[in-house]
C-alpha cells in the first residue's frame, strides 16, 4: 500500500461507532487517494451508511480520526459540506419538482452564480443524457434516470470528492453498468469518488476496494490484487441438478469449502488436491456432475471465504 | 373467517400499545383539551378595564359607578381624565371601554326626565364589545330600579335559567369535547394505521392473502373502536367528577349513541385512507374533513342558529352537529331516545351512508 | 398438458394504465416444481405482471391461469394456493418474529393449533428461538428475509412469488436463502423470482427477461449463454436488453 499521506482527499483511521449494543463501525481505516474510484463492498447492515455519514459531518464518531483533505472533519464540517458531494441511499430529489428545477435548486442551495448554473446544467445534461427530459417531473423518471438526476444535482455545486451511498441499489444491470461510465469519466476529470454498494460485481470496476462484513474491513486493495491473495485453487463443477449435487457433497464432508454459484458450484482446494484427485473423489462417491474446471477466483469467492464463521 | 379478524385485531392493539408516543399524544390530548377548555377558556368575561368620567360629580354618580364596581365584570381603571383622552387609552390598550356621566345626570334624573350615560367600546373584537354592552345594561338596569323603588313600583324582568343555571362554560364543552376527541381519534388514527401499512408495503402482503376487504376494515376498526370508547367515557368520568357535569338522562343511551358517533368517524377515516397515499396527507385530510368542521360548524362553540343559512344546511351533514344536540340534550336535559329521535335518525344515516361508501371504496386490488 | 396442469399459464396477458401498456401479450407456462426466473429492466413490466399473477391486479386482456385457477374469476381462489414475497419485506417491525408468525398464520385462517405447531416448527428451521420474542426491527437483513419467507409459507402453498427477495443481503445469507428455494422445489413447491444479481439468474431453472413490457427471451440458463455467445448471465442480459446478438 502506498505509504499514508495527510493530504489525501479522504484519510479514515481506526474509526468506531456503536449504537446501544451494535458496533456499527468497528476499528476501520482506509484512504481515498486523489481521482480515484474507492469501493465500499459489504451487504446491508456492514456499516457503509454509518461510515459515509460520519465522513460527510452528519453524525459524530465515538473514537477514530476523519480527515478530509487534511483537515478534521470534526473541527471543520462547513469546509466538508462545501467541498463534498453526497448522496443519501434514498435519493434525495424532489418528486414533484421537475428534472430542471432540481438542479437549479441544488444550484441555489450551494450558491452558484445563475450563468455559472446554465453553464453547468449543459455539461451535467451532456453526460447523463437527461436533456430531452429536463421538463419532466423527477417521480415520472425511470429507476436508472433517477439515478443519474441525483447524481447530477449533487454535481451541482462541483465537489472535488464525491460520496455515494448504494446509488445502484434496486436498479437493472443496464442501468447500472451506464451509471458507472459516467463516474468513471467523472474520475477523469479529476474526481475522486467513495462509493458502496452490495453488488460484489461492481467491485471490479473500482479502482480500490474495501470488503466491509459486520463493521470491520475484511481487506482492501485493487481488487486484482485482492484476488491474488486467494491462493487455493478453485474449480467449478458443472452439473445439471445443481442443488442434488450440492446437498450430495455437504453429506459427504470431503470438501472442508464448496458454495453454491449460478454457474455451479465453486470448490475450494484447502487441501490442494488437484483437478484429477478431485474427479476422482467425486466418481469414487458417485456425485453427480457433467464437468469440473479450474476456474479464477472472483471477489464473490474471496468475500465469501472471508467472512468470519456465523452460528448461522 | 373470524380467525382471521381475531388476528388483524389482536395485530392493530399491538401497533398502537406499542407506538408509546402516539398513545401518549392521544391519551393526553383530551385531559389538556379539558383543562383549556374547563379553566383557561370561558366565554364569560371577567376584569374589563373600563374608564369613568364623571362630569356629575353628584351622590348620583358616585352611586352608578359603585355599581359598576360591585360587579367583577368591570375593573375601573381610569377616573377624571377628559373625554379627548379616551381614544388615547383605547389606542394604549390600556381601556376598551369608557362610560362618561353627563354634567346634568343628577338634575335630569330627578326632573324625571330622561337621563343618558354614554358608553364608548372599543369594538376591534365585536364579541367582547357585545359583551361589554349587555352588562352595562345589566348594571344600568339594576341602578334604574334601584333609582325608581323610591318612586314607585316597577316591572324588573327575573331571567330563570334552565338545564345550566349557573351558565357554566364546563356543561357546555365537557359534551362538545367528546364530539371533538371522539371523531380525531376515530377518524384520523384509522386513516393513518391503513395509510402506514400503504407506505411501508405490508398492505400488499395482506391483500395477497385470502382475507377479505370487509374483515380488513372490521379488524382495523374494532381497535380504534375501543380506544375512543374508553377516551369518551374517561372524560365523561372526568366531567361528571371533576367539573360536576351533570347526568340527567340515560346512560345507556349515551353510549349508544357515543357508538354510532364513534362508527361514523371510523367510516370517515376509511374513506380518507382509500383515496390517500401518504400519512401526511392522509392527516391533511382528515383533518379538513372531521375536525374542523365539528369545532366550526357542529354548534360545538359558535350556535349553528346563528349561521349564515347556507351554512345552517353544510352543519346538517354533519356528524357532530347531530350527536352534540344529542349528547347535550341527554347529559343537560335528561332527554329520553324518543325526545331525539330526529337528532339520532341523521346520525345513524349519515353513519350507514359513510360504511356503505368505505366498504366500497376499499377493494382487495392495488389499484 | 392442459391449461390448469401448469402451476402458471399465461397466454397474452396484458395491462394498461391509461394510454400505457404496461404489460404487452406477455406468454409463458410454468411447470410444478419449477425455478422460473423473471428477469428485466426497471419498468419493463415485472412488477405489474407479477401482481396480475397474484390477483393484486386486474389484467386488461389476456388470459392466466395459476394452480389451475383463472385470475379474473376464481381470483380468491388463487389466494389461498400462492404465497408472496414483497420487495421490501413486509414484515412488521414493531411486532416480535413470533407475533409475524402467529399473525400471518391468522391472516391465511389457520387454527390456534395449527399456528402454534407451524410458529414451532419454523422458529426451529430458522434456528430462531432466542430471538423469537425480539422485535423484528433489530434483525439483521438476513433473518428478516428468511422469516419473510417463512411467513408467506405457512398456509403451504403450491406456488410462491419472490419479488427481490435478495436485495442487499451479503452474499452467505443469499447461499442460504437459494438452498431454501432449491429444497422448496425439491418438494414440488414453484418458484417464480425476479432478482437483479444476474450470478443469481444461473440458480433458475428457466428464465424471461423482460423489456418494455413484453417477454423477449425464455429459455434456460445455459442456453441463454450459449445463444448469446457469453459466459455468464451478465453478459447475456445486457446483450438481450441492448438488443445486440453476437
Amino acid at each position: 500500500m502506498t505509504k499514508t499521506n495527510d493530504m489525501n482527499p479522504v484519510v479514515i483511521k481506526n474509526l468506531k461507532k456503536s449504537y446501544e449494543n451494535i458496533e456499527a463501525v468497528n476499528g476501520v481505516s482506509f484512504e481515498v487517494y486523489p481521482e480515484e474510484i474507492f469501493g465500499l463492498i459489504g451487504p446491508d447492515g456492514a456499516g457503509k451508511t454509518t461510515l459515509m455519514r460520519i465522513l460527510v459531518s452528519l453524525i459524530d464518531s465515538d473514537e477514530g480520526d476523519v480527515f478530509f483533505k487534511g483537515k478534521s472533519v470534526k473541527e471543520n464540517v462547513k469546509f466538508v459540506r462545501s467541498k463534498i458531494g453526497y448522496m443519501p441511499q434514498r435519493f434525495s430529489l424532489y418528486p414533484d419538482l421537475t428534472v430542471n428545477e432540481n438542479l437549479r435548486f441544488f444550484g441555489d442551495l450551494f450558491k452558484v452564480p445563475a450563468e455559472e448554473q446554465a453553464d453547468r446544467m449543459r455539461k451535467l445534461y451532456e453526460f447523463s443524457k437527461l436533456e430531452p427530459f429536463r421538463n419532466r417531473r423527477a417521480d415520472a423518471l425511470s429507476g436508472g434516470m433517477k439515478q443519474k438526476l441525483a447524481l447530477s444535482s449533487m454535481l451541482m455545486h462541483q465537489p472535488e470528492v464525491i460520496v455515494l451511498d448504494e446509488p445502484t441499489f434496486g436498479v437493472d444491470p443496464v442501468s447500472r453498468s451506464e451509471f458507472w461510465d459516467i463516474l468513471k469519466k467523472l474520475r477523469d476529470n479529476g474526481t475522486s469518488i467513495l462509493v458502496s454498494t452490495a453488488y460484489m460485481d461492481e467491485a471490479g470496476l473500482c479502482d480500490r476496494v474495501a470488503l466491509m462484513f459486520g463493521g470491520k474491513i475484511l481487506a482492501q486493495g485493487k481488487p486484482g490484487q485482492l484476488l491474488k491473495n486467494f491462493e487455493e485453487s478453485l474449480y467449478l463443477i458443472e452439473t445439471d441438478r445443481v442443488y442434488e449435487t450440492f446437498k450430495k457433497l455437504e453429506n459427504l464432508k470431503i470438501f472442508s469449502e464448496f458454495n453454491l454459484f449460478g454457474d455451479g458450484i465453486h470448490i475450494v482446494d484447502n487441501e490442494n488436491r488437484g483437478e484429477q484427485e478431485i474427479i476422482h473423489l467425486l466418481n469414487k462417491n458417485s456425485v453427480d456432475y457433467k464437468s469440473v474446471v479450474s476456474i479464477e477466483a472472483c471477489l464473490e469467492d474471496l468475500f465469501l471465504k472471508l467472512i468470519p464463521e456465523s452460528d448461522d | 373467517m373470524n380467525k382471521i379478524l381475531y388476528s388483524i385485531v389482536i395485530k392493530e392493539f399491538k401497533h398502537i400499545f406499542r407506538d408509546s408516543q402516539t398513545l401518549v399524544i392521544v391519551l393526553l390530548m383530551p385531559l389538556v383539551m379539558l383543562f383549556l377548555f374547563g379553566y383557561a377558556i370561558t366565554l364569560e368575561m371577567r376584569n374589563i378595564d373600563i374608564a369613568v368620567i364623571d362630569y356629575s360629580k353628584t351622590p348620583q354618580s358616585r352611586r352608578f359607578i359603585e355599581n359598576i364596581l360591585a360587579t367583577d365584570f368591570f375593573k375601573v381603571k381610569h377616573t377624571d381624565i377628559s373625554l379627548n383622552r379616551v381614544e388615547q387609552l383605547f389606542f394604549e390598550r390600556k381601556a376598551i371601554c369608557a362610560a362618561v356621566i353627563p354634567g346634568d345626570f343628577a338634575k335630569n334624573l330627578y326632573k324625571n326626565k330622561r337621563a343618558n350615560i354614554q358608553l364608548i367600546i372599543d369594538a376591534s373584537d365585536p364579541n367582547a364589545a357585545n359583551y361589554i354592552k349587555n352588562y352595562f345594561n345589566q348594571i344600568s338596569m339594576m341602578y334604574n330600579s334601584e333609582i325608581n323603588l323610591q318612586f314607585g313600583r316597577l316591572f324588573s324582568v327575573e331571567p330563570r335559567i334552565f338545564y345550566n343555571p349557573d351558565l357554566k362554560s364546563d356543561y357546555f364543552f365537557v359534551p362538545g369535547l367528546i364530539a371533538v376527541i371522539v371523531l380525531l381519534i376515530s377518524a384520523l388514527l384509522t386513516s393513518i394505521a391503513i395509510v402506514r401499512e400503504k407506505e411501508t408495503g405490508s398492505i400488499e402482503q395482506i391483500l395477497v392473502s385470502p382475507v377479505k376487504p370487509v374483515q380488513i376494515i372490521i379488524g382495523k376498526v374494532i381497535p380504534y373502536t375501543v380506544l375512543a370508547f374508553a377516551i369518551s367515557v374517561s372524560i365523561l368520568l372526568f366531567g361528571y367528577f371533576w367539573f360536576n357535569v351533570p347526568l340527567e338522562g340515560s346512560i345507556l343511551l349515551l353510549l349508544g349513541s357515543l357508538i354510532l358517533y364513534i362508527v361514523t368517524g371510523l367510516s370517515l377515516g376509511l374513506i380518507v385512507s382509500t383515496v390517500t397515499d401518504s400519512q401526511q396527507v392522509a392527516m391533511m385530510a382528515t383533518l379538513l374533513l372531521t375536525i374542523l368542521p365539528t369545532i366550526m360548524l357542529s354548534g360545538f362553540i359558535f350556535p349553528v342558529k346563528s349561521m349564515p343559512t347556507v351554512f345552517q344546511y353544510v352543519s346538517l351533514i354533519i356528524p357532530a352537529t347531530h350527536f352534540l344536540e344529542i349528547i347535550r340534550g341527554i347529559m343537560l336535559k335528561g332527554n329520553t331516545f324518543f325526545d331525539l329521535k330526529i337528532q339520532l335518525g341523521y346520525l345513524a344515516a349519515i353513519s350507514i351512508l359513510l360504511i356503505a361508501l368505505s366498504v366500497k371504496k376499499f377493494s382487495t386490488k392495488l389499484e | 398438458m392442459s391449461q390448469s396442469e401448469y402451476a402458471v399459464y399465461v397466454e397474452n396477458l396484458s395491462r394498461c394504465f391509461g394510454s400505457f401498456k404496461a404489460v404487452s401479450d406477455v406468454s409463458f407456462k410454468v411447470k410444478s416444481g419449477e425455478i422460473f426466473g423473471f428477469l428485466g429492466a426497471n419498468g419493463a413490466g415485472k412488477t405489474t405482471t407479477i401482481r396480475m399473477l397474484c390477483g393484486l391486479l386486474m389484467p386488461s386482456s389476456g388470459n392466466a391461469v395459476i394452480a389451475g385457477y383463472n385470475v379474473f374469476t376464481d381470483a380468491e381462489k388463487i389466494k389461498h394456493n400462492i404465497g408472496y414475497m414483497a420487495q421490501r419485506f413486509s414484515l412488521y417491525e414493531d411486532l416480535t418474529v413470533k407475533e409475524n408468525i402467529e399473525f400471518y398464520g391468522g391472516v391465511y385462517g389457520l387454527s390456534r393449533k395449527q399456528i402454534k405447531i407451524k410458529t414451532e416448527e419454523l422458529l426451529d428451521y430458522l434456528k430462531l428461538w432466542d430471538h423469537a420474542d425480539k422485535l423484528t426491527l433489530s434483525l439483521p437483513l438476513g433473518w428478516k428475509q428468511r422469516i419473510a419467507l417463512s411467513t408467506a409459507l405457512l398456509h403451504d402453498p403450491g406456488i410462491i412469488f419472490l419479488d427481490e427477495p435478495t436485495s442487499g443481503v451479503d452474499p452467505e445469507s443469499r447461499r442460504n436463502f437459494w438452498t431454501l428455494i432449491y429444497q422448496l422445489s425439491g418438494k414440488g413447491k414453484t418458484i417464480f423470482v425476479t432478482t437483479h444479481y444476474m450470478d443469481e439468474a444461473g440458480f433458475c431453472n428457466r428464465l424471461s427477461i423482460m423489456k418494455d413490457g413484453k417477454i423477449i427471451e425464455l429459455d434456460q440458463p445455459k442456453v441463454l449463454k450459449r445463444k448469446y455467445n457469453a459466459n455468464s448471465m451478465q453478459k447475456v442480459f445486457m446483450s438481450v436488453i441492448k438488443g445486440k446478438k453476437t
